[in-house]
């Protein structure tokens, strides 16, 4: 199907984490691992070879006791736009054309059976959110019986990352098809882990669409690509330009801050208007 | 044909130039990429027609409703079921991992003899029909002989009717030790029953309350059902409720929490009085429902204005005056103010004073029974079986005191008392206990003291176990008689821990089951039919099933449709008349046993000159600590600042280890009077000098290699304290020291 044929409006799906809310339970990650047959070894404890296509991060303060303050910050793939549409850090080096930007979803893909394993996306990526298989997928026996038909295995030598479900968007709009509607609900189309988290702290959604929760959340600025206007909204490494479609939100000044870099003697972030 | 240098030069270049300009290379260059991804041995998951199963999650006491994609008949994904009272949609991590425990390698496959020695992993398979006659024989012999008493059954829950099956069982075969798995639910009964005269479930209107004070409880950390509690802590944040959290360390909670409050370990009651000190000085508590509805208050009062004023308890729990004051203050003042307690997930039970201590805060701020209160929630009644038949046998057995101790004259209120079991294996009594069951438990790895745990299993002649997955407890059983997982079988779950509203929930099977396993209910059945007599006659149904189905009545056609049963607008007891006590009042002194909130100290074992340090357990949500130990997945969430290879990680306050001469990462040996192991060292400004901290859930001797042999079971390095009031294990922590490896 030729972009733009039945969607006249590309989406721009992106996704809004509350870190107030969330709790650090892990519960996005595990749903993720078992929507995208995500594999799994005996030792998992070395976490730069440890497959987590969602990951959460465990940010401190830096004060000392009883200052000491802790936050839990869940990082996908934060599906970059870059400045201009489509030029996401790792899009723009992969030299087989294995990840893509998609005009329609705004989703990075990653098609396995392209990629050679050079993993120079990796080394592009500043949000360190794409894994590379340097093991084959073993399943102990019977446990190949859970694995969903929706998503392929990956194989050895391959790089593999968050699609924001896109599997699910593609099974979506099937059915709106069928059904001759030609544009989702907002409920129609959700990632396993927006789902699946206890504390609803994951909100996804099409941020081109005012009327979607993301788009009401982190109220981002088209005119300077994306950046939010909500005061308590920030994206991760702001500065680098990559246009990221995920966006936090956090009441805490702290936690803030720690989605970027800044120079030591630069200026404190702006405090930010509390509404309500 | 002579061919020449030249020739030969020639027919090599052209050769080369030839195929470097046939597509031949980037042919073979393409395919060879493509074989070295195409691996037959990449498994294809085979497409089917998808659909939904709704079922209830056991994995824990939550009862999350869950809803299982399936394709064909596999299922491939475990999702929260959408309206469900208790977790509308969402779902914990170990939940959402179900499928590993279904389709895992840990699995018990049929049933299993022992043919080694206890735990040296040796078996024979043998057919259902002679393990369960074997057990029979067994049995026939103890009670033959007049020993029915000395017959036990450990279950992870006294809820719903598998459990009430053993029960039952056990009552007509003529033993009362029935024993459930202790929690700080057996705190909190107790406390219900001494104070406000009534046998009931323990609940929380969280969704109403707008101060709460967390006595140590991990409220994102496992307490309670834990996803119900994400959701309540979610809305709270939304609706500015304060939560203060107190305790040592600074859990998931206490860093989520408007106020974290570090406090000296085991002191909580001390300043649960002190807040109550301050609310009667100051006149804040609810003056017309003390006065229409308390019993006792002016005697305790007294006792509280003399022993418990802001100064001393400042001494006791480290924190500072200022802060109980202003506390006690914001407590007293909220609209619907609610105290809780129960440390980390609430898997162990905390000393009666605790318990009560915190209860008269809530009755204080007249929120007992109330919107936005601690409620006595009781059970939905619907199992209604037909009386036991008692032969003389039967009775016999009965007369005598249950091996625990619990309802004997020392303990006469407490229900279970497992963790006295080993002590009373140990003491010397031949045989006291002759043969014992478990099922959805596994006390070997859960109960603190694994060593003594263990020896006093080994004194036991028979140990079966009912366990689906190859877990500590039944790798040291005699017998294993597999039951279907929660994904395979019917079972139904009554309320989830710590909810208001009643809620019955179907299991159902989602899969047919995978194994040669069979539903423990039915095995129950069936043992009781091959002993015959009354025992027989106690139990006039075919299988478990049949029995679901004839208990439920009407609710299980309209559970097979929806799935659950829920009472949405249920309403507390009447908080004027739902005192059963002998005053027909809250009580914050029970006349019978003399028991009065207040703070003793739980005397911990070691002593400071040997063990400067204190060990207290720490409880994440990524980490089971209970009968279930963590899945592949869930074992992938664990930080490496917990798990780094084999080693576990020890909490240290960086000053705490400045003064034992330790750095980060470093190899330490950690020994407690209990037993020593070797840890490595994390430093953390999030927990209190002085003190260290384990993290429970991991060092698990059994299960898959995924899980096994990593880390240090907190569980061998501590021993339960005995609550004198109460009997229940009180421990919080035991001394224990630090020395480099």
């Amino acid at each position: 199907m030729k972009e733009g044929r039945t969607h006249k409006k590309f989406q721009k799906f992106g996704m809004v984490i509350d870190l107030d809310k969330c709790t650090g339970c892990g519960s996005c990650m595990v749903a993720c691992m078992a929507e995208n047959n995500v594999p799994f070894r005996k030792d998992e404890s070395n976490k730069l070879l440890s497959i987590t296509w969602m990951r959460v991060y465990k940010l401190t303060n830096g004060m000392p006791f009883p200052k000491i303050d802790v936050c839990y910050l869940p990082r996908p793939c934060m599906q970059c736009e870059g400045q201009h549409e489509g030029h996401s850090p790792c899009v723009s080096v992969c030299p087989a054309i294995a990840t893509d930007y998609s005009m329609e979803s705004g989703i990075v893909s990653q098609i396995y059976t392209r990629c050679f394993g050079c993993r120079y996306c990796m080394a592009s990526c500043p949000y360190h959110a794409r894994y590379f298989n340097w093991w084959d997928p073993i399943w102990p026996d019977g446990m190949e019986k859970y694995l969903s038909p929706n998503v392929s295995p990956r194989m050895r030598g391959v790089v593999e990352k968050c699609s924001f479900c896109f599997h699910r968007y593609q099974l979506a709009k099937d059915r709106a098809f069928m059904e001759g509607r030609p544009e989702l609900q907002e409920d129609e189309y959700q990632t396993a882990c927006t789902q699946a988290c206890p504390a609803g702290a994951i909100t996804f959604g099409d941020l081109n669409n005012p009327k979607h929760t993301v788009s009401k959340m982190a109220e981002p600025d088209p005119k300077h690509s994306g950046r939010p206007k909500n005061p308590n909204a920030f994206r991760l490494l702001e500065r680098l330009g990559t246009n990221p479609k995920v966006y936090y939100l956090s009441s805490r000044e702290w936690v803030r801050r720690a989605g970027d870099n800044y120079l030591k003697n630069e200026k404190k972030v702006k405090k930010p208007v509390h509404h309500g | 044909m002579k061919i020449g240098r030249r020739g030969f030069l020639s027919f090599v270049i052209g050769g080369a130039a030839g195929t470097a300009l046939s597509p031949l290379p980037w042919k073979m260059m393409d395919d060879s990429s493509i074989w070295t991804q195409m691996w037959p041995w990449t498994p294809v998951p085979e497409d089917g027609e998808a659909s939904y199963v709704n079922s209830v999650c056991t994995l824990c006491s939550g009862h999350c409703g869950i809803t299982v994609r399936k394709i064909d008949n596999r299922a491939v994904k475990i999702e929260g079921m959408k309206g469900h009272p208790v977790n509308n949609g969402g779902m914990c991590l170990l939940g959402l991992s179900g499928l590993q425990l279904l389709y895992g390698p840990m699995r018990v496959k049929t049933p299993l003899k022992r043919t080694g020695k206890r735990g040296q992993g040796q078996w024979k398979k043998i057919s259902w029909n002679d393990a369960v006659s074997e057990v029979v024989e067994k049995l026939r012999d103890i009670r033959s002989e007049g020993n029915p008493q000395t017959v036990g059954f450990i279950s992870g829950s006294d809820r719903g009717t598998v459990s009430r099956l053993f029960d039952r069982f056990l009552t007509a075969y003529g033993s009362p030790n029935f024993m459930r798995m202790p929690s700080v639910r057996d705190s909190y009964e107790l406390t219900q029953y001494l104070m406000q005269g009534v046998q009931a479930l323990p609940g929380f209107d969280f969704e109403n309350a707008d101060f709460i004070v967390s006595f140590g409880s991990g409220i994102i950390d496992g307490w309670g059902s834990p996803v119900r509690m994400s959701r309540v802590h979610s809305a709270w944040q939304s609706a500015d409720v304060k939560v203060i959290q107190i305790e040592p360390r600074l859990s998931n909670t206490a860093a989520k929490s408007d106020k974290w409050i570090p406090i000296n370990p085991g002191t909580e009651a001390a300043l649960a009085m002190g807040l109550a000190h301050v609310i009667v000085k100051e006149s804040l508590y609810d003056a017309a429902f003390v006065k229409n509805y308390v019993e006792g208050f002016f005697d305790w009062k007294n006792r509280v204005i003399d022993k418990y004023n802001p100064d001393t308890v400042a001494s006791i729990t480290g924190i500072d005056r200022g802060t109980i004051v202003v506390l006690a203050r914001g407590f007293a003042n909220a609209s619907k103010p609610l105290a809780v307690c129960g440390r980390g997930n609430g898997t162990t039970p905390v000393s009666l004073d605790e318990c009560m201590a915190v209860n008269a805060l809530n009755a204080l701020v007249g929120n007992i029974n109330k919107k936005g209160g601690v409620w006595a929630v009781s059970e939905p009644n619907y199992i209604n079986w037909p009386e036991i038949e008692m032969d003389a046998k039967a009775a016999a057995g009965l007369q005598h005191e249950r091996l625990d101790g619990a309802g004997s004259k020392t303990y006469p209120f407490t229900r279970y008392l497992l963790p006295r079991l080993p002590e009373t294996i140990d003491s010397g009594e031949k045989f006291p206990l002759q043969a014992l069951f478990v099922s959805g438990a596994n006390p070997l790895y859960t109960h603190p003291d694994t060593r003594a745990v263990r020896n006093a299993f080994d004194k036991i002649p028979l140990v079966v176990s009912f366990s689906s997955y190859m877990d500590e407890t039944a790798q040291n059983a005699d017998l294993i008689l597999p039951n279907h997982v929660y994904l395979e079988r019917y079972e139904d779950v009554p309320t989830p821990a710590g909810m208001i509203q009643p809620v019955i929930g179907l299991s159902r099977p989602v899969v047919a089951p995978q194994f040669d396993t069979r539903h423990v209910g039915d095995v129950v059945i069936q043992m009781a039919k091959g002993l015959g007599g009354s025992v027989a006659k106690t139990f006039p149904w075919d299988s478990y099933d049949s029995c679901l189905k004839e208990t439920l009545g009407d609710l299980w056609n309209f559970l097979m449709e929806e799935g659950f049963w829920s009472n949405t607008g249920a309403m507390p007891p009447f908080f004027g008349t739902s005192y059963e006590t002998a005053s027909g009042k809250f009580e914050l002194i029970n006349k019978d046993t003399g028991s009065i909130p207040q703070f003793k100290p739980v005397s911990i074992e070691g002593d400071e000159k040997d063990y400067p340090l204190l060990l207290i357990p720490y409880d994440s949500i990524r980490l089971a600590c209970g009968f279930i130990g963590d899945p592949p997945f869930v074992m992938k969430t664990v930080e490496d600042s917990v798990l780094k290879g084999k080693d576990v990680f020890v909490e240290l306050n960086p000053k705490t280890a400045r003064n034992q001469g330790l750095r980060e990462g470093q190899r330490v040996v950690l020994t407690t009077p209990k037993g020593k192991a070797e840890v490595k060292v994390h430093l953390f400004e999030g927990i209190m000098p002085g003190l260290v901290a384990l993290p429970r859930g991991l060092g698990h001797t059994a299960w898959d290699e995924y899980l096994a042999g990593k880390g240090i079971n907190f569980n061998a390095l501590i021993g339960p304290v005995e609550d004198p009031d109460s009997g229940l294990d009180a421990a919080w922590g035991i001394r224990a020291k630090l020395e480099k490896a």
